[in-house]
Parts: C-alpha cells; structure tokens; sequence
C-alpha cells in the first residue's frame, strides 16, 4: 500500500523536475540554491517525510515544467549529497540519477578563513573542488581548504 | 612574461623562474640600467613592510623608472572606505605595474584579475610572497653553483612560515633532500610535506638544530614566535632549540650558507655574522636584482 502511494506522490507530475531524499533540514538550502523564490510555475515541497534511507525524515521538492541544467542543478551535491535527481516528461521518468560534485564552486559557499580577502570586501567566492570523496574546497584567492564539517552556505 | 601579474611562485614555470634567475645574475654585475626610464611603479602598501618596499623602489629606482604609492592604509583613500576594486582601478590609471602588500590573503589574486596593469605580490597575508622566494633560489643557486641534489635544511617556524612553504615547494621542482628542524608544535604543515613526497623527494625531521649542521649545503633559519604558542610555558620550554651560535657550526661543511628572510631577533647570535657562512645580508642584496629582473620582464623590456 505504501509503495503504490509513495510512487504516486513521484508521478503526480506530468512534466518537470523532482529532487527526492534530501535530508529534512536541508530543504531550504535547496530551495535557496535553485532560486525557486523566482520561479512561477507549480511547486511542491514536503519535508519530514517518512524515510528508509533518511532516519530523521527526507524533503522533496517537486518543480512543475522546469529542467535544470548540470551546472546549475549539481551545486545539490553539496548541500544535500544523498538526494537524487528525477526528471519526468508525460508522466515518464526519463532520467534518475545523483548528483554530481562539480569540479568548480561558485559563490554559495564562504571561504572558512575569516582572513580572506573575500570576507572582507564584495567579492564574489570560487573553488576548486580538490577532494570530491572527503570534500575539501581550495579557495581560489587565499588558497586555503574549506572541508566539510566547516562548510557554511551563503 | 609580459605583462603577466605574479601572484604565486606557481604563476611562473620552472623555466620562467630560472629566466629569472639568471636575469638577476645579469642586472648584479650591472645594477645601474636606465631600460625602465620614463615608466612609473606603483608600490601599495596596505599594510608596513619596510624591507620588501625598500628593495622593489631600489631595484625601480636603478633601472630608471620613478615610484609612487602609500607605505601604510592609513594613509589612503582606503581608510575611506573605498573598496579594493576601485583603488587597483585607480592606481592603474596612473601607473605601469602595480606592487602590493596586503594584510589578506587572497588579495593580490582578486587585484590582478579586476586591474588593468600587471600585479605583483610583495606578500598576501599569511599567504604568497613570490619575490622572497625567487630571491631565495637565486641566493641558493648563486652559493651553491646549482639547485640540483643539495640538502636543505629549515629551522624554526615551520607551521606559519609562509617563506618555508613557497621555498619547499620551488625547491621540489629540483632533486632537493629535505631536513626540518622545529619545535613539536611547530612543524612543518602535512599538505606541505605531502608535495614533497608527491614529488618523490625525501624529507627528515629533528628537534635539535646541532643533529643537522654537518649534514647541509643550505641552513634556512626563520623566527620562533612567542605569539604562535597558546601556552607560554611550552614557549619558553623550545625557544632556545632553534638558536643558532657559532660554537654549533663547528663540523658544517665548506661551501653551507646560512639564509634568514629577516629580521632576525636571537635565532641568529651576532658571532655568527663575521663566519664565511653567513649570507643573509648578501641574501637580503639579491632581493633587489631578482626584484629588478621580475619588474623588467613583466614590464617587457628585458
């Protein structure tokens, strides 16, 4: 019974992106990320969903008649590395796959080094990804590494 | 070269460091050139260096071209509040290569990539130093007659010692053996000894400055900070183990030099300045002709 409307709650989309198994407090940050303030089509956005795979519930957010592109759609990776992807055309999945760690970050994340240039004037931050299995990003202007657990999105 | 900024020691390959090298060699044996007449340098100084800012208008100087700048923030239109944009942007206008000094790091990057002159890094914070290092290779060559197999040794500060890291890493581009002699809290960072060994190279590590002295061609010594330490007691425990006098360079071979990107406070006891040995102010000298031989190729007259 469960799985039938589980798939149901996938499906009910006829044409459009789904972002599924994000974890539950990270749903805003994926919203914030792929701009959906601006968007005007149909949103749907559930979170604390019960999960097998999310013990402390997942998010999904559901975006009528909107594809995203690799570069703007991976940055998810970051944020939210266990979601996946699903894009639906005529009610069909047509690709279902995880995100990818880009190579190169563009301004959502801040440099951790609160002596970088970048913390103090308005400068847009870049890294380049140097450890996608135990994320560590290289800032491109003060060449330090900002790891994981020190990550903050901006 | 031309008109590239220098940022990092990395910005320039191995064959463009050595062209400079060997530039340097040339304007040594004739400092006075007038090839930059008529161009004008800019030095910008957000934060005080006198050494580095001396040497970059000596070597301007020497070679023709006239210096304008600020030696301190302070005395700015920074102190305004202007952004550092607008401030690259500005001084562009009114000269040909811009040398810059900032508290942070990162900020010689972002000036050369928003400037309309080419940048060099007279230090990014606890970052770059570009020039130091060049003028350290070419100390090195010039002693030693190469930069190929020699045993170099630092000593002291190697967790912040920005002039270590920039060396280590130029130094593994030639069959260097590495000798690291610092307190236990102060040793040199793993991201930094990983190049070392990515570069299939060797490196040994010591508490005792002595253990070392006979084994190297080239003796790097940096300062001990009291400031570094969160307790000072730890402080007090190392901060004579990286002293250097002259009663521990009995046994140290011939042709060892004895390097210091000063200023020097006790690491290096002043009997130790009249010993063949010593160089750091020959070494400190060198910075002017590697700094005209950098200004001049980015310049595009040599």
């Amino acid at each position: 019974m469960e799985k039938v409307s589980r798939e149901l709650k996938v499906s009910a989309l006829e044409n459009g992106t789904v972002i599924d198994h994000i974890p539950s407090n990270r749903v805003f940050q994926v919203i914030k990320l792929l701009d959906l303030s601006s968007v005007k089509d149909e949103i749907f956005v559930g979170i604390n969903l019960q999960s097998e795979k999310l013990k402390d519930g997942k998010g999904i957010v559901k975006v009528s008649n909107r594809y995203f592109e690799d570069w703007e759609i991976d940055k998810i990776s970051l944020v939210a590395p266990t979601a996946t992807l699903i894009e639906i055309k005529n009610y069909e999945v047509l690709v279902k796959r995880k995100f990818a760690i880009p190579d190169k970050i563009q301004s959502f994340v801040k440099c951790f080094n609160p002596n970088c240039i970048t913390n103090h004037q308005p400068i847009e931050t870049s890294f380049t990804v140097i450890d996608k299995e135990d994320l560590k990003l290289q800032c491109h202007y003060c060449e330090k590494i900002t790891a994981k657990n020190n990550m903050v999105f901006l | 070269m031309k008109n590239k900024s220098l940022v990092s020691i990395s910005d320039f390959t191995k064959e463009e460091q050595l062209r400079i090298l060997d530039l340097a060699e040339s304007f040594e044996k004739q400092p006075r050139q007038k090839i930059l007449d008529g161009y004008v340098v800019a030095t910008l100084f957000f934060e005080p260096s006198t050494r580095t800012r001396l040497s970059f208008e000596s070597a301007t100087s020497r070679l023709g071209a006239k210096v304008i700048g600020f030696s301190d923030a302070s005395s700015s239109s920074v102190i305004k509040g202007e952004t550092l944009k607008d401030t690259i942007l500005m001084v562009g206008g009114y000269a040909d290569v811009i040398v810059m000094r900032h508290p942070r790091e990162g900020a010689a990057r972002y000036a050369s990539e928003v400037s309309k002159v080419p940048i060099i890094n007279a230090g990014d914070g606890a970052n770059q130093h570009p020039s130091q290092c060049l003028l350290d290779l070419y100390s090195i060559r010039k002693t030693q007659g190469t930069l190929d197999n020699l045993n170099v040794a630092f000593v002291g500060d190697l967790k912040y010692g920005r002039t270590v890291h920039s060396l280590t890493m130029a130094l593994s581009q030639f069959n260097t053996t590495f000798h690291l002699v610092s307190p236990e809290p102060l040793k040199l960072p793993s991201s930094v000894k990983q190049h070392i060994k990515d570069n299939n190279l060797e490196y040994h590590q010591y508490t005792d400055l002595e253990e070392v002295i006979p084994k190297v061609d080239i003796l790097y010594m940096t300062r001990v900070q009291r400031e570094r330490f969160s307790d000072p007691m730890e402080y007090e425990k190392v901060k004579d183990s990286c002293l250097l006098s002259k009663s521990l360079m009995a046994g140290c071979k011939p042709n060892m030099k004895i390097l210091h990107p000063l200023p020097r406070v006790n690491e290096i006891n002043t009997d130790v300045d009249d010993m063949p040995q010593a160089y750091y102010f020959q070494q400190a000298q060198n910075g002017v002709y590697v700094r005209q031989a950098i200004l001049s190729s980015i310049l595009g007259v040599m």
